[in-house]
């Protein structure tokens, strides 16, 4: 059904409707989650510890299995996808913990996110290690002797050596310091405004509503509100349910 | 004195042979974590596959091809590795625990169907009859088994640096990865199970090499040769001589089957008569305590994998890697 003027002829890049997902059958962690990412802005979802945002994540990405509902990117249906193929669509993801290979120095784990046969290889590791210069003064240590910060930012790069469309990332400010949080998210920031569409998971709620573009919020695996994120962010009754109101408004 | 050097040639030969083998299990094992509790089959399969290939036809019985040597022996591997793409297209996909239970089960079909199956490779009696290549030329005896040992000891060199080599390229980094995260290799578009598989086969490969050059040795093979035994040397070798390192996997092979050949001398010089029977077993029990001993003091092995994985990024002595 792809009549012109579609959302996603124009500016929906990934929706995800009605999603029942869960790890186990009969067990469904989200029960009819539906989101959508525009191109070249960045989506943010939140919600409580174990509202389900990595089920989610997972779930597009293809590593949690889907009973009900659909993933469409670019308007073909990728529902189910597996994981392995998810590069060659032109979606990348970052997980939340583990990701990047600790045993292989930073070169090696940017060559392996290279894209296979991909002619320019170099010109993209060069452009990498310009975005990412604390990367390319390392690029011979092993990953595992990098910083937290300096991790996601591999993460990060590792995520744009396959040339994404979409990024899916699953909280990139775990662990990180306010300045480093800080630091990433305008990185995702930069990103965004050069074309690439991102799905932000994150903590960090007042950095990042101020970051983002659209705003989910998502408690026990449903929908609860979204909207512009100026708008949930300023929005009293919202802040007081969902994001500790006092807190927010006060920084 | 000759028969000392003789002895020694013939131990040397075998240890090498064995230790082509564990560089396999290695390779399935230290580098990729795949659990192949059927090490035999696939050595196994070398080795009937060569004989069977290369052999002259007899009666009664299907093969005796007398291909040329090389081919018969590539041959033979090539028989483990169409067995080994099966089992593990069958079982890879699925939880690891699977793979050991079907690789099990296939090295107890396999030696019973070489044990039963006389049109295919002589049932009980086995396969005899094979020529060792350039026996006319160089003559039965010790410069024979001379020649031969130093032509396994290039064969067990070729191996470890092809191995060497493949670890440290783009693919070797590749099993690393995933050994260490597998979603994470996924999420960048590699397949687990695909790269597995060839590293599955790959060393079946390996395996079938060894047993096909220990079946040119002994120019015969039969289910004697293809007993569970083997696979649990095999992995006592790599447990030992440390998963993950080839170095110590050849240093395994030599130092078990050191161990084996003169527990087995010394049981059957000193043991009391009425026990000489149960030789075997009072090995096998030496066997499985070293093992055992192995896993809880030393489970990384004498020689260990040298996997550097630094913490602090001030640290320069971690540095060296690769
Ligand atoms: N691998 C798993 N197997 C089974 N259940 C899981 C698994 N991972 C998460 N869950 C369950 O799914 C629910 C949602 O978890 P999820 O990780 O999606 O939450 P989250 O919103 O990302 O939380 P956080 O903010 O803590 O990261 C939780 O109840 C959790 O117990
Ligand atoms: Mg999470």
């Amino acid at each position: 059904m792809l009549i012109l003027g579609q959302p996603w002829m124009t500016n929906v890049v990934l929706e995800a409707r009605e999603l029942t997902a869960g790890y186990v059958p009969d067990l469904p962690i989200l029960r009819g989650v539906s989101v959508r990412a525009m191109r070249g802005k960045i989506t943010l979802i939140i919600g409580p510890n174990g509202a389900g945002k990595s089920t989610l994540i997972k779930a597009i990405a293809g590593l949690v299995p889907i009973s009900a509902g659909t993933v469409n990117f670019e308007g073909t249906d990728i529902t189910g996808l597996r994981t392995d193929r998810l590069a060659s669509h032109g979606i990348a993801y970052v997980p939340q913990n583990n990701n990047i290979f600790r045993s292989l120095t930073i070169r090696q784990n940017l060559d392996l996110a290279l894209r296979r046969g991909s002619a320019n290889g170099v010109a993209v590791l060069d452009h990498l290690f310009a975005q990412f210069p604390a990367l390319a003064e390392k690029q011979k240590d092993k990953a595992g002797s990098l910083s937290g910060g300096q991790r996601q930012f591999l993460a990060i790069a590792m995520a744009l050596a396959a040339e994404p469309r979409l990024i899916l990332m699953d909280e990139p400010s775990a662990g990180l310091s306010p300045k480093a949080t800080q630091e990433v998210l305008e990185h995702a920031r930069v990103l965004a405004t050069s074309g690439v569409s991102i799905l932000l998971v994150e903590q960090n709620v007042n950095q990042a509503m101020r970051l983002s573009d659209h705003c989910y919020i998502l408690a026990e695996g449903r929908n609860q509100i979204d909207g512009p994120s100026d708008d949930l962010r300023n929005d009293s009754v919202v802040g007081e349910i969902y994001l500790g109101g006092r807190r927010l408004r006060s920084s | 004195m000759i028969g000392v050097l003789s002895y020694l040639v013939f131990f040397a030969t075998t240890a090498s042979i064995l230790a082509i083998a564990v560089l396999g299990l290695n390779l399935q094992w230290g580098n990729t974590g795949l659990f192949n509790g059927g090490v035999v089959a696939f050595f196994g399969a070398g080795a009937y596959g060569t004989l069977i290939l290369g052999g002259p036809p007899q009666e009664g019985m299907v093969g005796g091809f007398a291909l040329t040597y090389p081919m018969a022996l590539l041959g033979g591997m090539a028989v483990a590795g169409v067995m080994a793409w099966i089992v593990g297209l069958l079982t890879l996909r699925l939880r690891h625990d699977y793979l050991a239970i079907a690789t099990f089960g296939v090295a107890v079909a396999f030696e019973n169907l070489m044990r039963n199956a006389e049109w295919l490779a002589g049932g009980a009696k086995g396969v005899r009859g094979f020529e060792r290549p350039f026996r006319e030329a160089i003559g039965d005896g010790f410069l024979y088994n001379l020649v031969f040992f130093v032509a396994v000891l290039l064969i067990l060199i070729a191996t470890y640096v092809f191995l060497e080599r493949l670890v440290a390229s783009p693919f070797g980094r590749l099993l690393r990865a995933i050994r260490e995260d597998e979603e994470a290799a996924q999420s960048l578009g590699k397949s687990p199970s695909r790269v597995r598989l060839t590293a599955f086969v790959t060393g079946s490969v390996i395996m079938g090499l060894a047993g096909g050059l220990y079946g040119t040795f002994y120019a015969f093979v039969s289910p004697q040769d293809v007993l569970p035994t083997l696979t649990f040397q095999v992995w006592a070798m790599l447990i030992v001589g440390g998963a993950g390192n080839n170095r110590g996997a050849v240093f395994g092979a030599f130092l078990i089957w050191g161990a084996w050949t003169i527990s087995g001398w010394a049981l059957s010089r000193f043991a009391p008569v009425e026990a000489q029977l149960y030789t075997g077993s009072v090995q096998f029990i030496l066997i499985g305590a070293v093992i055992v001993g192995m896993l809880v003091w030393r489970p990384q092995g004498l020689l260990p994998e040298r996997l550097i994985v630094s913490q602090q990024g001030s640290n320069p002595v971690n540095k060296r890697g690769e």
